[in-house]
């Protein structure tokens, strides 16, 4: 979240409460979930390390939302350098696959019921992520955040069929 | 439509299809029960040759069952004449397939107009009826369109129009979305929405989770059988905060 808040800051010098707008239009119905404290603790903890700095419309107030807050130079430096990284989704395969493994190795459960029980849950949430994106007007920044949510939720529940087959095909051979 | 849920329009009981014989005998489906409510949306997923399909067969009297009942409101099928059958077919149930199946020869507006003209409806009330249903779909202005002229997407819209044509007790839809790319997909997706929203019956067999994720009750098939159900009405609670931590927006 830090580096997505000074990438807001690179178009200009900010209020909080408009960095907050801008996250909340870009995410839709998902930055509800926001807290609306969190962006005064992140950008706090920015100005600590000196990647932004603010400067205060009116001397009068000590207050979070008067300040203006700005890049410093170490900020755009860092901006730069987190559009060139290339992050990576982390799903947690291994764990899920591993519980099936030794599940079955242990004969502690019918890995196929695991199987079952995690379908139900992804469906839950695709049903949810589609009424979302259902309810946002086309080609929004929000929908666009949704159709991913949708796509990885889909790819997930394919690996589940995968799944599924195998653990299938192992219990009828043995 | 919540308060209409309660009867059954279409049941089974026991139902079991099998062929081959001795150690080759395959049940395709094996001891299915099975109650659709009026108004119900309902999901049946599962690997290929789970048996899905043939369920859907035997729903819609397109196949007989070794064993066991069908019941589609107060008609058994398993138990009609094969000219009973068609005619509850033609009358009573609409189909939609993953292939289209639309007559090439045909416009739009003569694909969906004809179960209603085979039905014995006036030619007039056809065309009426027709136009009402390419309305439905999205299509009014593709009416005198050949199939060839159309994309997948709607082509199969118009499926779906002539298979709501004769005001089916229940529609049964085989992998609707299985020919269709992303945005087609998602067309198709939106109109079953509105049929339920309309109080439609409806019994899709699909691969497409997306699809699936739009019943009100998606039930997971294997060997032949039932092994689970997921209700994915109510519960009317978005879980947003879940969704958000799902794209990696934890505090």
């Amino acid at each position: 979240m830090q580096e997505v808040v000074l990438a807001m800051l690179a178009k200009e010098p900010s209020h909080g409460y408009e960095l907050r707008a801008r996250l909340r239009n870009a995410l839709g119905p998902l930055g509800e979930a926001m807290n609306d404290g969190q962006i005064y603790v992140v950008l706090g903890r920015l100005e600590k390390s000196g990647l932004v700095a603010t400067e205060r419309i009116e001397t009068l107030s000590d207050r979070s939302d008067r300040k203006v807050y700005e890049l410093t130079a170490a900020g755009q430096q860092r901006v730069t350098d987190w559009l060139t990284e290339v992050s990576w989704p982390k799903p947690d395969l291994a764990e899920f696959h591993l519980k099936l493994v030794a599940t079955a190795a242990a004969r502690l459960a019918d890995p196929l019921v695991i199987v079952d029980a995690q379908r139900r849950e992804l469906l839950l949430r695709l049903r949810d992520a589609q009424r979302a994106a259902m309810s946002e007007p086309d080609r929004s920044d929000a929908a666009l955040l949704l159709e991913g949510i949708v796509l990885r939720l889909q790819a997930d529940l394919r690996w589940l069929e995968a799944c599924e087959r195998n653990w299938a095909g192992r219990k009828g051979r043995s | 439509m919540s308060d209409a849920t309660d009867v059954p329009v279409l049941r089974t009981r026991g139902l079991r299809l099998e062929y081959g014989r001795g150690a080759g005998l395959v049940r395709a489906v094996d001891g299915v029960d099975l109650e659709v409510a009026t108004g119900q949306t309902v999901a049946v997923m599962g690997p290929s040759g789970c048996g899905k399909s043939t369920l859907l067969h035997l729903l819609g009297g397109l196949d007989k069952p070794s064993h066991g009942e069908v019941w589609l409101a107060g008609s058994r099928l398993d138990q009609m004449t094969e000219k009973g059958l068609a005619r509850l077919r033609r009358t009573a149930i609409g189909f939609v397939f993953q292939a289209f199946h639309l007559m090439e020869e045909l416009t739009a507006t003569e694909n969906v107009e004809l179960p209603a003209l085979l039905a014995g409806r006036s030619p007039r009330a056809a065309r009426e009826r027709a136009a009402k249903l390419l309305e439905q779909v999205g299509l009014t202005d593709r009416g005198t369109h050949l199939p060839s002229a159309l994309s997948g997407g709607q082509r199969q819209r118009v499926a779906i129009a002539r298979a709501l044509s004769n005001d089916p007790l229940v529609v049964l839809a085989d992998e609707p979305t299985g020919n269709l790319d992303s945005e087609a997909t998602l067309d198709v997706l939106r109109l079953f929405q509105t049929l339920r929203a309309a109080g439609q019956t409806l019994v899709i067999v699909t691969h497409d989770s997306r699809i699936a994720a739009t019943a009100d009750r998606l039930i997971s098939m294997r060997d032949g059988a039932f092994v689970d159900e997921t209700r994915l009405t109510g519960g009317t609670t978005a879980r947003l905060s879940d969704l958000a931590s799902f794209a990696g927006l934890d505090g």
